[in-house]
Parts: C-alpha cells; sequence; structure tokens
C-alpha cells in the first residue's frame, strides 16, 4: 500500500507541476525514479518533522500540492501545532502520508504506534483523515487528491492486504462505500479492518445473523447521510478501528447518532484497542488478535450483545 | 534619536494599544525600523494588489510584534488607517497576532517558530518556477529558542536560498527576562554563519544602516542571510523601553497612555 501511495506521488507528479514530494529521512531508494526525473520537485528534508510540515505549507501557499511521507507518529504528534497552524489553519492542500497506521510498527514499541492519530487528527478543522483498505483503493483515492481544496492524512496500512475494493465502486473522499447488505446488524470499518470485518461478517452468517459491512475510508468528514440511512433499519451498529476507543472511528459514529434528533438511536458496540499504550510486541496480527479484533474475535464479540 | 516617521508609527501603535486595551507594546517597538527599511526601501508590493504574483515575500514569524506590522501596513495602504482603532475588536481583521484575513499579510503566525520554515517553503517555491521574488522573514531573539528555527536554518543553508533574507530582531530580552537569562544565544553571528548563513549586524533602530544592509541583499549567491537587527526591547515608549513587564500589556491608565504619547510628540 505504501509502495502504490508513492508510486502515485510519482505519476502524478509526472502529469502534474504542482505535484511535489517531501520525506523526512525515509529509507533507502525511495522515489529514487522521482528524484532522477523530476529532481527540482523532489525532497529528503532529514529528521526534522515541524520544519517539514511549515516547508510543505509554504509550498502550498504558492500553489504547489505538497505530498509529505514520514512515520504516522512523527506525522502526527511530533508536528502537531505545524499541522494545526501552518497546515489547517491556512487550509493548505497539504497531503499527508502516514506510514504505519495502528500497530503496523508492533515490534518497534508505543513511540512507533499510531494508535491516537485519528482522534488528535480528527480534532483541527479542515483536516480530512482517509484509511484506505488496499492498495488497489490507494490508487483510486490517490487519484482523487490532486483536487481536493484542504489538507489529507492518508492513513496507510502495512502493505499487501488482500484486496477487497472494487472498482465498480469508484472512490469519493467522504464517501462510504457499502460492501455488504446489512440485516439486523452494521458494520462500519475502516482501514484494514474492514477485510477482518467482512470475514467476521460471513462467520456471523453461518451463525445465522445476517450483518452488512458499510466501509467508511474516510473518517473525516464523515458520511453521515449514508451511515444514517442504513442505521435507520439495523438493531446495533457495531464500529471497527485499529485504533484506540477514544476519538476515532467509533466516537464519529456516536457523535453523528447523537447530533441527529430525528433518529432512534440504535444499539452502538465499539471495537478497537483499548485506550491505553499498547505493552506488547510481536506482530500487528498478534496485537490485533489479542484485542479481539481477529474476525473471529469481531464475531464472538457482536455475539455476546445478540 | 527618532526621526518624525518613527515616532509617527509608534503613536499609530499607541492608538491601536488605546482601542484595543492591550497589545505586545515591548515587542512591536524594537520592530518598527527593521520594518521601515523594509517597506520603505527593500519589499516589492503593491499596496492595492496585495496579491500581484511578482510581489516580494514578507512574514512577521514573531507574530506578536503585530502592532508594528499593522501601523506599516496601514500606512502604506494595505487597508484604510481607520481600521487600526478595531485592534482585537470582536470581528476586526486586526486580532493580536496577525492573519492572512488582512491584506498584506502573507502567513498567520504568533506560534513561535513557523514563519521560518513557510519561508523556506515559499523561497524553494521560487527556486522551483525561477521566479524573481525574495523571501523576507523577521524573527524574534526570544522566538529563535524553538529547535523549528534551526531545522529550517539547515534547510535554508542545504537549498541555497540567497532569496531568503531572515532578520533577527535582538532586543536580548524575551517575555521572562533577559534573553542571557532564560536561554543564552550567544555567539548568536556564529552560530548562523555554522548553519550555512552570510551574517550581518546592523543597529536595528538606524533607519540607514538597515536600509545600506538591504540594498546590498543577498552579499552572496548561494547562501541565505540573516541580518542580527540589535534593538532595544519597547524602543521609542520611554516606560516600557527595557522592561520586560512590557513585553504585553493590558490595561494601560490614562495617565500611562499620556507619558508614552508625550515621549512621541
Amino acid at each position: 500500500m505504501r509502495k502504490k501511495s508513492l508510486d502515485c506521488v510519482y505519476n502524478l507528479a509526472k502529469i502534474d507541476e504542482r505535484v511535489v514530494f517531501v520525506g523526512s529521512d525515509l529509507g533507502a531508494g525511495v522515489l529514487n525514479a522521482m528524484k532522477e526525473e523530476i529532481p527540482e520537485r523532489w525532497f529528503m528534508e532529514g529528521v526534522a518533522e515541524q520544519h517539514i510540515i511549515g516547508m510543505a505549507s509554504g509550498l502550498a501557499m504558492e500553489g504547489f500540492i505538497p505530498y509529505v511521507n514520514t512515520i504516522a507518529t512523527f506525522l502526527t504528534r511530533r508536528c502537531f501545532e505545524q499541522l494545526v497552524v501552518d497546515v489547517s489553519l491556512h487550509d493548505l492542500p497539504v497531503r499527508l502520508i502516514a506510514n504505519g497506521g495502528g500497530v503496523v510498527y508492533a515490534p518497534l514499541g508505543p513511540t512507533h504506534q499510531a494508535i491516537e492519530d485519528i482522534a488528535i487528527l480528527r480534532a483541527i478543522p479542515n483536516m480530512t483523515i482517509v484509511a484506505p483498505c488496499d492498495a488497489a483503493e490507494m490508487e483510486r483515492l490517490m487519484h482523487t487528491t490532486i483536487e481536493w481544496p484542504g489538507p489529507i492524512y492518508i492513513r496507510l496500512a502495512k502493505g499487501g492486504e488482500e484486496i477487497v475494493s472494487e472498482k465498480k465502486y469508484g472512490f469519493s473522499i467522504g464517501k462510504s462505500i457499502l460492501l455488504r447488505e446489512p440485516g439486523n446488524v452494521l458494520f462500519v470499518s475502516t482501514g484494514i479492518m474492514t477485510q477482518r470485518t467482512l470475514k467476521a461478517a460471513e462467520h456471523l452468517n453461518d451463525w445465522g445473523c445476517n450483518s452488512g459491512v458499510l466501509h467508511m475510508h474516510t473518517i473525516k468528514p464523515l458520511d453521515q447521510e449514508t451511515l444514517l440511512t442504513l442505521s435507520k433499519s439495523v438493531e446495533f451498529v457495531v464500529t471497527v478501528e485499529e485504533h484506540i476507543l477514544s476519538g476515532g472511528l467509533g466516537t464519529a459514529v456516536i457523535e453523528a447518532f447523537h447530533d441527529c434528533p430525528t433518529l432512534t438511536m440504535p444499539r452502538v458496540l465499539r471495537l478497537g484497542l483499548p485506550n491505553q499504550f499498547v505493552e506488547e510486541y510481536g506482530s500487528q496480527d498478534g496485537i490485533l488478535n489479542n484485542c479481539g479484533l481477529s474476525a473471529e474475535g469481531i464475531a464472538n464479540s457482536v455475539r455476546r450483545i445478540l | 534619536m527618532l526621526d518624525e516617521r518613527s515616532k509617527f508609527l509608534r503613536r499609530l501603535i499607541l492608538k491601536m494599544v488605546d482601542a484595543g486595551g492591550r497589545g505586545h507594546v515591548g515587542s512591536a517597538g524594537s520592530l518598527v525600523e527593521i520594518l521601515r527599511a523594509l517597506y520603505d526601501s527593500y519589499l516589492q508590493l503593491r499596496p492595492h494588489q496585495p496579491k500581484w504574483e511578482g510581489r516580494d515575500r514578507f512574514i512577521l514569524s514573531k507574530g506578536h510584534g503585530c502592532l508594528a506590522l499593522y501601523a506599516i501596513l496601514a500606512d502604506k495602504g494595505f487597508f484604510p488607517m481607520d481600521e487600526l482603532l478595531t485592534f482585537c475588536a470582536t470581528s476586526s481583521r486586526l486580532g493580536g497576532h496577525p492573519e492572512v484575513k488582512l491584506p498584506g499579510v502573507e502567513a498567520s503566525t504568533g506560534a513561535l517558530g513557523h514563519g521560518l520554515p513557510i519561508g523556506v517553503g515559499i523561497a524553494l517555491a521560487g527556486k522551483i518556477r525561477r521566479q524573481k521574488y525574495r523571501v523576507a522573514v523577521v524573527v524574534g531573539d526570544g522566538e529563535i529558542n524553538e529547535g523549528s528555527i534551526w531545522e529550517s536554518a539547515m534547510s535554508a543553508s542545504k537549498h541555497k536560498l540567497d532569496n531568503l533574507n531572515v532578520f533577527i530582531d535582538y532586543n536580548k530580552m524575551q517575555s521572562y527576562g533577559a534573553t542571557s537569562e532564560v536561554m543564552n544565544l550567544e555567539p548568536l553571528a556564529d552560530k548562523w554563519r555554522s548553519f550555512g548563513f552570510q551574517v550581518m549586524e546592523a543597529n536595528g533602530h538606524d533607519v540607514d544602516d538597515l536600509k545600506s544592509i538591504v540594498k546590498e541583499l543577498p552579499e552572496q549567491s548561494d547562501q541565505p542571510s540573516a541580518i542580527i537587527c540589535h534593538t532595544i526591547k519597547g524602543k521609542g515608549f520611554s516606560l516600557a523601553e527595557g522592561k520586560a513587564e512590557w513585553h504585553h500589556k493590558s490595561r494601560l491608565s490614562e495617565r500611562e497612555l499620556l507619558e508614552l504619547y508625550r515621549h512621541l510628540e
């Protein structure tokens, strides 16, 4: 997924002179082809995230579309004030490509585990947050980023995820995709939790419970219209995210329900990481499974409330 | 001694402080002549066409010095002089820190350490597109405690941004007190030099001295410039000169205002 997103930056740069790439101190060889072909719009600026965001903002003020790439925790925690003041207060088209959303960097510990990135970025006015589920969807997303007027945070997964998105659904920022029609349960998932949620829905189906899956690739702005429409006919809404329970997708969904006085609010179950630092290393799979976020874990959580 | 123009600009500052009931008086006082030199003799601008593509870009990175910026922008005709009296009013375009909604303000600043990284990006954009505009950024001495300033200084040097000029308002006094006590900056010129800048020093209240320096910029191609402007906090405001407690002041008494005006007649 990361390679796909950066390849897209290169391809976009070839056809649009406004596109600029800004990396921090990324792995050797990243976007070498772009570096060689378009060196004047390729920058590797070192371990200096505050400066990088400010510099990208200055470039955007002059009409460029900077794609900034580094590790998610560094791109959100280290330069939070720059994201608020430089990028979002000026409402600039800076694209933030965040490596390792969630617990992708499980073995590297809590400094590298982006478990609250969505919560803190949701609090920033003008910021858009997108978490695609696979590389194919990433490619469709990247093509829409050229004309989106404000800043976008793009949360990357580990890579190599099963392709579950489909071309026929297209991709629009802020427009969720219904991958499976709901019965009395509607799952709302984002990022790579969508793959696990689709499998969980199969398990539930086997147990006689029809459940649908709404892939909410854009967490902000939330597609309230689709969410509220689908929620009218279900008994349970279950949110699934690779993020702490505070402030992420589940919180956004509850807020949407709460702010709609005409809706009879369905029962909501939020599934995600607990509100604490992760104390384990190992693997992304291992941590997610231990937090009840395997397909079976998700299905079991729903069975318990049915 | 301040000349009539310097006194006039400071009287405008006092009018804003009087109207708004507050303001960073000390932080503005040290800035006035730096802005005079830039706006009178260096920056190519069109006040009635503030977004003119060929304009030089100016960023007041120490946004809390905005009273001085507002005074010179109004004087140059970027917005009506009467608007100064709306300083900090509910619907005003003149807040306690400058924002882009006001014509002539290139970047919204106030949180410190932001203007120089943005300035690097703007200067870099000019290089990519081979545009001739220049970028001037004024930073405060307290402000350059921020690590982001030095991150961007390294980058400016790496990219050989000779279209970027950083003016350091070195009044040697930050909010709490003397910079030598809070966070010593010396050897300041050597610091900028070691980061790859051409360094010049000036009496920051001597307009002729400042003008002669800015006329020569860049002194050397392929290098950004740092102009260390030795200034006095609150310069020209009799009660405020060199006093940390006048960094920001609110609820000035009528007596204090009269005293400040009296020294600017």
